[in-house]
């Protein structure tokens, strides 16, 4: 268990699970211990807008919203809306990308913002975890379970595998458990 | 009572701190952020002895839940912003005849309009106007502490408790202790019969009056003796101090971490009345007060009129180094606060982008994209859209850009009969379902009555959809889930007058054209009701 406060921003469209995988984070953080607080939208944002939730967990944490540059990790479930995270974010957040665009008028082309990207460097993980669950689950909403579990496999967060499996064991209604469980596993491999 | 703790959702919390409160009787109307609490009620009512509901609107939920309070049930009103608006009517005389079980009413306001429209609202200062006492909670535990502490005061002093809560506290989770309830039976009260409490007829009126002012001078010293305010004092005597309140409190705990500051802080749970002895204690050896808190600069008014005696020279910042539009964050108390102490802050932002916003759309699927473009085809050019609230604002984003006004609940069709009787233009208005139910049906009787003919279109989708699909009167279902009256919407339209309605499936587009330009050409009030459940709703039902 880490003393430092960790920040995770979950971006994404409004549909597409944030809810869910900030919830997930929080119970895995939660039975590792750690006092946690989030903050999410619901409503009109939920609506197919822009999506931005805060999870932060350690030993103590006061306010629920992360101060501005101070984001460990954003896992983003959509390129542009992980892309908006630089604004926000410093030069030590790490960025967990699903390589998956969901255009609208007006939207960038998955190339320009891929050239964008390119300020951060290495700090980049672009993952196609909507391909991958599609694929191998025929599922695509799973694919936020699938970037958690990449996240937890490739240790960009201090959370360990177990923990999540409880969590989802608690949270996630049980006709979905086992895909759930399937697409956390399947990064592992 | 056993120990539990377990993460909760802000909302959440509330409901845990009514059950372990004993409430009885639980009414409301949805919207965000507070529709959870009503949801969460909803599943634990029956096993717990609850009865719950949605109420038609807010003013309807505040009186449902008066006439419980008068019968010796205790009551949770839950609403979000607008709806103490709403309930206001009803609010102010409650106030003045006092409760007889406890009461507390949930407020939740949201500071940068997340989701809602019409403005952005800070209820705070209906505790002025009603003079109904206020607690804000800073996170989920106060959620669930506060909510007891509300139902106490409301016991103790025969007066409502708002809990007045932010979107930020709302939906914020952490670990919350709480204690397990057992199960209790539903509880019957009794009205026992004592106008001279419950009816305001004056002169009357103006001794309640008295008795109200009397009680809130009676909850002010019991504030200032209890440590209902949190005064959190530096190791070493400091000439700055902050006063803050709601969720700024938290971001001000990580402001002076941030800038590794130690200084006096006041956190201010109980904002009406304002213990006025606790404040004037906190600010006495102080140079300079920072007042930290979301929209209107109410706390710093009073703290400026505190200082006059308890401390003249002190100099009050607030709304001069804070915003007063949208909500506060850990970056802008760090800047007020670096600003008044001399302390250096840097933003720490990797690089400023402009990218295209992706704004609320329509779902995959919602039959209002079968209704949006026909209507806007068939309208002749100039036609005035009233929009609405619920998911049928979205009709002014791109790419439907069809609203010409947006208001209130049920306001379309108020404002759609002005602009029919001041102009000849072709007005059509188009409201939800719920909307309908909660104010559009006084609008339409006043159409019909007053001899205008705007043209009503209801999104008859089967749900209050936008806040997270709650039952409504349209539905044969209660919030409790059991079957009731179905309230058809064309035998009301019928029944205020209307002569042209007509009710279809909106995926039959050639009808919907035909009626709409029937119903234009029409000299009376006309209504189409298009009738398809929302896409999401039907998608579950499959599941």
């Amino acid at each position: 268990m880490q003393d430092k406060t960790f920040n995770i921003i979950i971006s994404g469209v409004g549909g597409q699970g944030v809810i869910t995988l900030l919830s997930l984070i929080d119970e895995a953080a939660f039975i590792e211990g750690y006092d946690v607080k989030s903050s999410e939208l619901h409503g009109l944002s939920q609506r197919g807008g822009s999506v931005e939730v805060h999870v932060r967990f350690g030993k103590k944490i006061d306010s629920p919203l992360i101060p501005s540059g101070s984001a460990d990790l954003v896992i983003s479930l959509e390129m542009l809306e992980g892309l908006r995270e630089l604004m926000r974010t410093g030069k030590n957040t790490k960025f967990l990308i699903n390589e998956y665009c969901l255009p609208f008028q007006g939207s960038l082309a998955k190339e320009e913002i891929k050239d964008h990207f390119k300020a951060i460097g290495d700090r980049l993980h672009l993952v196609a975890a909507s391909d991958i669950c599609k694929e191998k689950l025929q599922n695509e909403v799973v694919s936020t379970i699938y970037l958690l579990g990449y996240a937890v496999h490739k240790k960009l967060i201090p959370i360990k595998k177990e923990s999540v499996i409880k969590a989802i064991e608690r949270i996630v209604p049980e006709k979905y458990r086992e895909l759930n469980i399937k697409a956390f596993q399947l990064a592992h491999d | 009572m056993d120990k539990n703790k377990k993460i909760l959702l802000g909302d959440e919390a509330i409901v845990r701190g009514a059950l372990e409160a004993g409430v009885d009787f639980v009414s409301g109307y949805p919207g965000c952020p507070s529709a959870e609490i009503g949801e969460e009620f909803f599943k634990i009512a029956k096993e717990n002895g609850i009865y719950a509901e949605w109420s038609t609107n807010e003013k309807v939920a505040l009186e449902s839940a008066i006439g419980a309070s008068f019968s010796g049930l205790k009551s949770l009103v839950n609403m979000k912003s607008f709806g103490i608006n709403v309930c206001s009517d009803s609010l102010l005389p409650l106030v003045y005849t006092g409760t007889k079980a406890g009461m507390v009413i949930v407020v939740a306001d949201d500071p940068s309009c997340w989701s809602s429209a019409q403005s952005e609202q800070d209820s705070r200062g209906y505790a002025y106007l009603s003079h109904i006492p206020m607690l804000e909670p800073s996170d989920p535990q106060e959620c669930y502490d506060f909510t007891k502490l509300g139902f106490e005061l409301s016991e103790k002093f025969n007066l409502p408790v708002i809990l007045r809560i932010t979107t930020r506290v709302a939906h914020q989770r952490m670990p919350v202790d709480f204690n397990k309830v057992d199960s209790k039976p539903q509880k019957t009260g009794e009205f026992i019969k004592n106008p001279l409490q419950f009816s305001t007829m004056p002169p009357r009126v103006l001794e309640m009056k008295k008795e109200l002012l009397d009680k809130l001078e009676r909850i002010k010293a019991y504030a200032d003796k209890s440590k209902i305010n949190l005064i959190t004092k530096p190791q070493k005597p400091a000439e700055v101090g902050i006063a803050a309140s709601g969720v700024a409190y938290l971001y001000v705990l990580e402001a002076l971490k941030e800038l590794d500051i130690d200084i006096s802080v006041l956190k201010v749970n109980l904002f009406y009345p304002l213990a006025n002895i606790t404040v004037s204690r906190f600010i006495k050896d102080l140079k300079k007060v920072l007042v930290v808190e979301e929209l209107e600069g109410y706390l710093e008014k009073e703290l400026n009129a505190i200082a006059k005696d308890a401390n003249p020279k002190l100099q009050v910042f607030g709304k001069a180094l804070l915003p007063e539009i949208g909500e506060l964050d850990v970056e802008k108390v760090c800047l007020a606060l670096a600003k008044i102490t001399g302390k250096k802050f840097k933003k720490n932002i990797t690089k400023q982008l402009s990218l295209p916003k992706r704004t609320a759309r329509l779902c995959e699927g919602c039959p209002y994209w079968y209704i949006f473009p026909v209507i806007k085809r068939i309208a002749p050019e100039g036609t005035i859209f009233g929009g609405d609230i619920g998911c049928n604002m979205i009709a002014g984003l791109p790419p439907h850009n069809m609203q010409d006004f947006l208001f209130s609940m049920g306001a379309s069709l108020g404002i759609s009969h002005g602009v029919k009787k001041s102009t000849k233009q072709k007005v059509i208005s188009i409201m939800g379902d719920g909307t309908f139910f909660h104010a559009g049906m006084p609008a339409l009787v006043n159409a019909v009555y007053n001899k205008s003919n705007p043209l009503v279109v209801i999104l008859d989708n089967r749900i209050t959809a936008m806040t997270g699909h709650q039952q409504n009167p349209g539905m044969g279902k209660t919030g409790m889930g059991e079957s009731t009256e179905e309230l058809k919407i064309e035998e009301i339209a019928k029944a205020c007058g209307v002569k042209h309605i007509k009710v279809l499936d909106p995926i039959n587009v050639k009808d919907l054209e035909n009626s709409i330009k029937e119903f234009l050409a029409k000299d009376e009030a006309s209504v189409i009701i298009c009738r398809r459940i929302c896409a999401l709703l039907a998608k579950r039902q499959k599941q």
